[in-house]
């Protein structure tokens, strides 16, 4: 008999040191690397202040690198126990902020804790990977072949998606299907179910179109046609274009971006930071961030396909989904390839809540390297 | 168990193929974005960089200040002066209502101005200023200035408005500046003239030089954040002002001949050099003020001068075109002595002339009894003038007038000229589609009938008779800058200079004694001026009126003759021509030729004064010679005693 056992469960109960010396330090530096950019950016967004961005976001990312490692320490088991309740208390906050949520920028997103503003459509990011690749963690093929087994994994990705869009916030709606659909691509359904999917929307366009508020409308106007609209919405786009193509080969110069100086380019220190980086680096600046966001991306790549079990990949799998399509989506739309919606670059653009929860969503990544060979069941508990 | 495992490894097959579907996904979306950043920022840079130029820089223009015009002798005509304003940067101050409550105690404002006031802080940026009030007085700008701390918001600025010196005394020739037009602005292709409050010459030197006096527009190369506030100056070229333009004029001769005009209701007068056929002095009376032209003139004023009936807006000099009367005579005897006529063949006149059934009448009932061309010309015998243009036609006479300068503008530039007529057979077939009749030729003769000309007009073919016949032209341009316009070899006419002197002679009897002109000669020896009288009918002297025997003053004063006098000074050797017209004076003798007299006398005074100078100069250690009084000419004019029986002069 062979004994399954041998070598599946050496570090089941790890201590705390070993621990510290599985994560991966080269990541945590990348990472670090990566928002250092960010804060040169806000430092020049602020014309070469640290006030008043740079200094509050080091800050935010020293406390988000904390709670990194802790999220990464805590044995992924306990994560996986607690998928579920994790979405619970999203999906509850997601409810709390329609019904009292605090009325910014238009749509309902924030939860006012008084030290930070809370957006629980981000922690929606994050909860709703866990969960599913809870749920497919024991779900064989035949499961995933059967549509009776893939109805409540439904549930618990367009309830979350029809409360992200009434508040409305068209971007993470639609972040949180691509996250759901490529976690429903890794874990085996067929594709003809994807078509199946896609031709139903395609065909359900028009009666969205006829819901959609009179600014998202305005949106995808805006964006199939900027030039119309040149003072308008379409306004933000070509400063952005502007900004981003007069930066030409090897920009501008750090602190000489003159469109983000003088205020043409709109939210240079949120949603439009990366053209800053682009007019003042350059194409070649530009590259060697895109080149170092990739890296991130084939780590978070590397670490599913060394994780031995299911959860761990699918989490991993789905949390370096988000992060490419946060980092596709807003770059996409400062570039004018997409219409204008208000996703953040993470750990470069200034913000609270996406900034924690990506960090977060990093924590996880480095738990389930940490984590890649716990030995867990299907059901997830039984070795626990 | 194996089972289990086989599963568990079959699952991950499909995902590792999946995940790298996936990740081939995303490696193509990663390339779209690169192959965006190439095409936006490599293949589109340049177009994206001039954008973003555009974007950052905005150009404003900086108004040069105008140029001045002076008189011949450096004397300022045309100026620039500080024009204060009181603006208002609105986001300076909380409360604009309470500024602006504020303000009134210290500058009247109307309801009308504070509407338009809260209109521009509305309507305009924040940061730009609104203007509250133009031409403050310096008392305004004193207290304005002191309660600046309780005025938030407000501060004074300074611009530049054109101001006349001598006001009234000069406006023709200068003309004045005005908004810029609608129509100017879409033709220009001048920056300048977009410029808000940006002033042009609308006529006179001002409008004829505009573009010298103008300048070119600085620029002022401004970075700006995307409300347009300005960040600082990244450039700045001041532009060149505009140029001066120096005038042939003599600002005092110009003051005294206005002043001169003044005690007549309507009138005009001008003065020529006979060499360079500058302007010396070109006065219409009545006149206005440009300096209210260049602030912006109040419609009730505007109002009141279109309606004057002595039209104060016309520059009578070369827009006023009359019939000559006797001053033409002189073209009349040139044309005869020309054609061969002997000057010494004597005409009896009987105070009429017959011809055609009709009876042509002389200004002197009695008649002058028997006279040759230059008794003609010096008593101005009508009878002797009809003969002689009997005997030559009209065509000559129009040919000599046109060499004359008359019957053609002069191209001074200034508004309104008129070109006058002198007609001839051709003419009248062209005109009135009829052959002229030989009594029209006796008209011609005597400067009526169809022929007018404007002053400026008499005033050159007086120059070109003292010139000796050199074609003279007229002008008021001296220099621009210093590029100096003055021509002095004038091309000659074609008249034998003898028949010229001859001409120019009787001329010098008019002023001599027995001369129509006697009492208007000038005493002071050396200063001598030859000349023409002419007293030409406004409306036709009906039988009945000559029977009656009705007096000319008694007619209204719309319909008296015109009082005319063309003059030359000194009689050897003319230096100044000049030609005054009196509307409706009556008496070209006795009104207009003592004005004539006094310019006259008083240029050539104010020319040996300067002589004198310059000598004094040359000789004393220097400053003294500019120490020299210069005589007043006006105060030195002694007019002679009209002599006793010498009848109405025409």
């Amino acid at each position: 008999m062979i004994n399954l056992d041998m070598g599946l469960d050496p570090q089941s109960n790890m201590s705390l040191g070993e621990k510290l010396g599985q994560i991966s330090w080269s990541l945590v530096l990348l990472i670090t690397a990566v928002a250092c950019i960010g804060f040169a950016m806000l430092y020049s967004a602020a014309n070469g202040n640290f006030d008043p961005w740079a200094t509050r976001q080091i800050m935010r990312f020293a406390v988000g690198l904390v709670l990194m490692l802790v999220v990464a320490l805590i044995d992924i088991r306990l994560w996986l126990k607690f998928s579920y309740f994790l979405y619970g208390i999203a999906f509850f906050l997601l409810i709390v902020v329609e019904v009292m949520g605090h009325v910014g920028m238009g749509a309902q997103r924030w939860i006012d804790l008084g030290f930070m503003q809370l957006q629980p459509s981000e922690l929606m990011k994050v909860t709703l990977v866990m969960a599913l690749a809870r749920y497919f963690h024991g779900a064989s093929l035949e499961d995933t072949g059967r549509i009776t087994f893939l109805i409540p994994a439904l549930v618990m990705i367009v309830a979350p998606v029809c409360l992200v869009l009434l508040q409305p916030n068209l971007g993470t709606s639609l972040m949180l299907l691509m996250v759901s659909g490529a976690i429903f691509w890794l874990v085996g359904v067929r594709l003809w179910k994807f078509a199946l999917v896609i031709g139903s929307v395609l065909a359900a366009i028009p009666v969205i179109w006829h819901f959609m508020h009179d600014y998202q409308k305005n949106r995808v106007n805006t964006f199939l046609n900027p030039e119309n609209d040149p003072l308008g919405h379409g306004y933000h786009i070509m400063q952005s274009k502007i900004a981003l193509g007069s930066g030409g080969m090897f920009g501008k110069g750090f602190l000489m971006g003159s469109q983000s100086h003088l205020n043409f380019l709109p939210e240079k220190q949120t949603d439009f930071i990366f053209t800053m980086l682009a007019e003042e680096m350059g194409m070649v600046g530009a590259l060697v961030f895109l080149a170092m966001y990739a890296l991130l991306l084939v780590y978070g790549y590397v670490i599913a396909m060394r994780c031995r079990h299911q959860y761990g990949r699918l989490v991993a799998m789905g949390l370096t989904v988000n992060l490419f399509l946060y980092m596709f989506i807003n770059i996409a739309m400062v570039m004018g390839l997409i219409p204008v919606v208000g996703v953040p670059l993470p750990l470069i653009s200034y913000g609270g809540s996406s900034a924690l929860t990506v960090m977060i969503g990093f924590g996880l990544l480095l738990c389930v390297h940490v984590h890649r060979d716990v030995r867990m069941s299907r059901r997830g508990m039984s070795d626990f | 168990m194996f089972n289990a495992i086989d599963r568990d490894a079959e699952r991950q097959r499909v995902m590792n193929r999946r995940t790298l579907v996936l990740g081939g996904l995303k490696a193509g979306a990663l390339s779209a974005l690169v192959a965006r950043l190439y095409y936006l920022q490599v293949l589109e840079g340049d177009h994206y960089t001039t954008l973003a130029e555009d974007n950052r820089i905005s150009l404003r223009l900086l108004a040069p200040s105008r140029g001045i015009i002076v008189d011949r002798s450096g004397v300022p005509l045309a100026v620039n002066e500080q024009n204060f304003r009181a603006v208002l940067v609105s986001e300076r101050t909380d409360d604009v209502d309470e500024t602006l409550d504020k303000v009134v105690k210290l500058l009247p404002l109307t309801d009308a101005d504070r509407r338009r006031i809260l209109r521009d802080v509305d309507r305009l940026r924040s940061f730009a200023p609104v203007t509250l009030r133009e031409n403050l007085t310096w008392d305004q700008v004193s207290a304005i200035e002191v309660n600046l701390p309780d005025l938030p918001g407000v501060s004074i600025e300074v611009g530049q408005v054109r101001s006349y010196p001598f006001g009234e005394q000069a406006a023709h020739i200068l003309g004045y500046v005005g908004v810029v037009s609608e129509q100017e602005l879409q033709n220009a292709r001048d920056p300048l003239l977009s410029l808000p409050g940006f002033r042009i010459g609308k006529s006179g030197i001002e409008r004829k030089h505009d573009l010298a006096l103008r300048g070119t527009a600085g620029t002022s190369q401004l970075e700006v954040n995307a409300v347009g506030r300005v960040v600082r100056e990244l450039a700045r070229n001041d532009g060149q002002p505009g140029h001066q333009v120096t005038l042939t004029i003599d600002a005092k001769l110009q003051y005294y001949a206005q002043q001169r005009l003044a005690e007549h209701e309507s009138a005009a007068a001008v003065v020529l050099d006979v060499q360079t056929g500058g302007i010396l002095a070109l006065a219409s009376h009545p006149s206005f003020d440009p300096n209210q032209f260049a602030m912006g003139i109040p419609q009730d004023l505007y109002d009141s001068l279109i309606k004057n009936e002595a039209s104060p807006l016309t520059n009578k000099v070369v827009a006023g075109h009359y019939a000559p009367g006797s001053t033409f005579k002189p073209m009349t005897a040139l044309a005869g002595l020309e054609a061969g006529v002997d000057p010494t063949h004597r005409v009896f006149c009987p105070g009429h002339y017959d011809f055609g059934g009709h009876t042509f009448h002389c200004y002197k009932k009695g008649g002058h009894g028997s006279v040759d061309m230059h008794d003609a010309i010096r008593m101005s015998c009508d009878v002797y003038f009809y003969d002689l243009a009997r005997r030559i036609g009209v065509d000559r006479i129009a040919d000599m007038a046109r060499r004359f300068g008359l019957g053609d503008r002069t191209d001074l530039d200034l508004p309104g000229e008129k070109t006058g007529i002198i007609p001839d057979t051709k003419w009248k077939r062209r005109t009135y589609k009829e052959n002229w009749y030989d009594g029209e030729t006796l008209s011609v003769a005597i400067g009526q009938g169809y022929v007018t000309a404007t002053p400026i007009q008499l005033a050159v073919m007086c120059a070109r008779l003292a010139s000796g016949g050199k074609a003279v032209k007229p002008h008021l341009t001296k220099a621009v800058e210093q590029e100096y316009t003055e021509q002095t070899n004038w091309p000659d006419i074609g008249v034998k200079p003898e028949f010229i002197q001859r001409v120019l002679a009787g001329m010098a009897g008019v002023t001599s004694a027995g001369g129509t002109a006697y009492a208007a000669r000038i005493t002071q020896p050396g200063f001598e001026m030859g000349g023409k009288s002419g007293t030409a009918q406004v409306k036709r002297i009906t039988m009945a009126e000559r029977n009656a025997g009705l007096l000319k003053a008694e007619r209204p004063w719309k319909d008296r003759d015109n009082a005319l006098f063309i003059a030359f000074a000194p009689v050897q050797a003319p230096r100044y021509a000049c030609a005054i017209i009196v509307e409706h004076g009556v008496g070209g003798s006795s009104v207009a030729a003592p004005i004539a007299r006094d310019l006259l006398l008083e240029i050539q005074l104010m020319e040996a004064a300067r002589a004198q100078q310059a000598d004094a100069g040359a000789t004393a250690p220097a400053g003294d010679g500019a120490a020299a009084a210069t005589p007043s000419a006006s105060t030195q004019v002694t007019a002679a005693p009209a002599m006793p029986g010498e009848g109405t002069p025409r």
